[in-house]
């Protein structure tokens, strides 16, 4: 017994000091390269993070699977939403000719744009698959201009970290990561297979966020926000998602 | 008494993993007639056993949860309420937008179930590593799990089975070490059904697919994915009910008592 308890010491001991600098220097790596996320807190945060950094880090430059013109849905599935409100109602009347995109925060110019100065950006075509949380999903081709350009059109300041959109509709927004804000396939979205985007599929402007789960796709975009941090939107957690109790990072 | 070897089989008790935790391979030297307690899960085989016992539960509510929100299942890359399902499952949705007929919108506990269901397959993913990368160590897969050498036949199952519809108690040597159905149970639901339940969960996460887009193209798509995650679960399920079984079978409490403690006390006549 006496054997064993010393070598079950030293073993035990140097294990948790192991351990314990393992987890602070983990920690501190996390925090530099931004691999934390916002609703880190609470009893499902230890998962939330490992997953936000296992696939941050896996993820940081991969496309999005792009599909074949003969993949695309015959019945792409628009999800319900809340009936539109009185201002969309305005915007719908005129064939949504005032509708305004504004882009502030951490940009050098803040600017404000309507859909033409968006359609006058280079505007691009993916075929990429929406995937519900529920399960469901259906491939559509996206047409629209990357939130790269229009960020880099207002002078994004570096020390951005998150860009956060809002809907039209109250209560509606989301944010990402820059990793998915410059991403080439991060698209505010202006038309749907070689038509104009439908409004039950998010038009006249949807932010298309392909290698994230749909919600992340809000639609009837009308502002986004450049910031280095989250603390003073909604409560603080990333976006309207985990406040009614969904993750902020829809990756998986 | 040489506990090693018995009517030519490989040893009858589970050694330690950790030279920390070790145990002394106390198998008893009493007269065999006497009861004598014996060593059967090393510390890692139990530790890690438990808390994939609480990860699977985790898994399975929450995955049931996340399923009631879409019932329906579909082959190939897409599938949504407008296209034809595989097949529906005939329960009430979660979700006012999937067609069931039954006019009853269940509870949507999708959020907490997402965080949750994440969360226990980061536990046991890490968990599996441990006992795997032990297991390598140790000798444990091929010594406690690969059916000992005169029992990789039909025989040798045949026997089990035989045995086991005459509901004959175990006997000494079954109360030591696994049978050669239980071993190749055992390595089955290890190395077949959690890596696959594992990929086939991996190919559902869209991020996943950009980084290696082959995960969900070998499986045919990404609902063809899904659907067999759920069938994988099931194997799982089938697996645990006839572990509780077969646990039953050979006396609950001696073998929980095995899997808590270690120990295991082998009378001669078995149990």
């Amino acid at each position: 017994m006496k054997n064993i308890s010393r070598r079950k010491l030293i073993t035990s001991g140097l294990a948790a000091t192991a351990g314990i600098a393992g987890l602070a220097a983990a920690s501190r790596v996390a925090r530099r390269y931004g691999l934390i996320p916002p609703d880190h807190g609470g009893i499902y945060g230890a998962g939330e993070t490992l997953t936000y950094a296992a696939q941050r880090l896996l993820t940081r430059h991969s496309l999005a699977r792009e599909f074949p013109r003969s993949m695309i849905s015959k019945t792409p599935f628009a999800n319900e939403t809340a009936p539109p409100n009185d201002a969309f109602k305005r915007h719908q009347a005129v064939g949504f000719s005032d509708w305004r995109l504004a882009v502030d925060g951490m940009v050098a110019n803040p600017a404000s744009f309507s859909l033409s100065d968006l359609r006058s950006l280079p505007v691009h075509g993916q075929i990429t698959e929406v995937v519900c949380e529920e399960g469901w999903s259906y491939i559509a081709e996206w047409i629209g201009t990357p939130l790269a350009g229009v960020l880099s059109a207002v002078g994004l300041l570096p020390q951005a970290r998150y860009i956060v959109y809002f809907s039209i509709e109250p209560n509606w927004w989301e944010s990402i990561d820059m990793a998915d804000a410059l991403h080439p396939q991060t698209f505010l979205t202006l038309g749907m297979n070689d038509g104009d985007l439908p409004v039950s599929f998010g038009g006249p402007l949807r932010m298309r966020v392909p290698r994230q789960l749909g919600y992340k796709s809000v639609k009837y975009i009308t502002r986004i926000v450049a910031t280095d941090s989250l603390k003073s939107f909604g409560k603080g957690l990333g976006s309207a998602s985990p406040e009614s109790g969904y993750a902020w990072y829809a990756g998986i | 008494m040489d506990g090693r070897r018995e009517n030519g089989r490989v040893p009858i008790f589970l050694d330690s993993f950790l030279p920390g935790l070790c145990y002394p391979p106390s198998v008893s030297t009493a007269s065999p007639v006497h009861s004598s307690v014996i060593i059967r899960h090393s510390a890692i085989v139990r530790v890690t056993h438990w808390v994939t016992v609480v990860c699977f539960f985790a898994l399975l509510i929450t995955g049931a949860e996340i399923v009631v929100s879409h019932p329906r299942f579909y082959w190939g890359e897409v599938g949504n309420v407008l296209t034809r399902p595989l097949f529906t499952l005939p329960i009430p949705s979660s979700r006012d937008t999937v067609p069931t007929g039954y006019g009853y919108v269940m509870p949507d506990r999708n959020g907490w179930s997402r965080y949750l269901h994440f969360e226990a397959a980061w536990v046991l993913v890490l968990t599996g590593l441990v006992y795997a990368i032990a297991g390598l160590f140790t000798g444990h897969f091929l010594r406690n799990l690969l059916p000992v050498r005169g029992d990789r036949n039909w025989a040798a199952f045949r026997r089990v089975f035989a045995k086991s519809f005459r509901r004959a108690p175990p006997n000494q040597l079954e109360s030591r070490s696994y049978n050669p159905v239980q071993r190749t149970a055992y390595l089955l639901v290890i190395f077949v059904l959690f890596p696959l339940v594992i990929w086939t969960g991996l190919a559902l996460s869209p991020a996943f697919d950009s980084a290696v887009p082959l995960a969900v193209a070998a499986l045919g798509g990404r609902q063809s994915a899904r659907t067999l995650h759920f069938f994988i679960s099931w194997l799982l399920v089938f697996f645990l009910v006839v572990h509780v079984a077969m646990i039953f079978l050979a006396g609950f409490w001696s073998r929980v008592q095995a899997m808590v403690t270690g120990r295991v006390v082998v009378s001669p006549e078995g149990k």
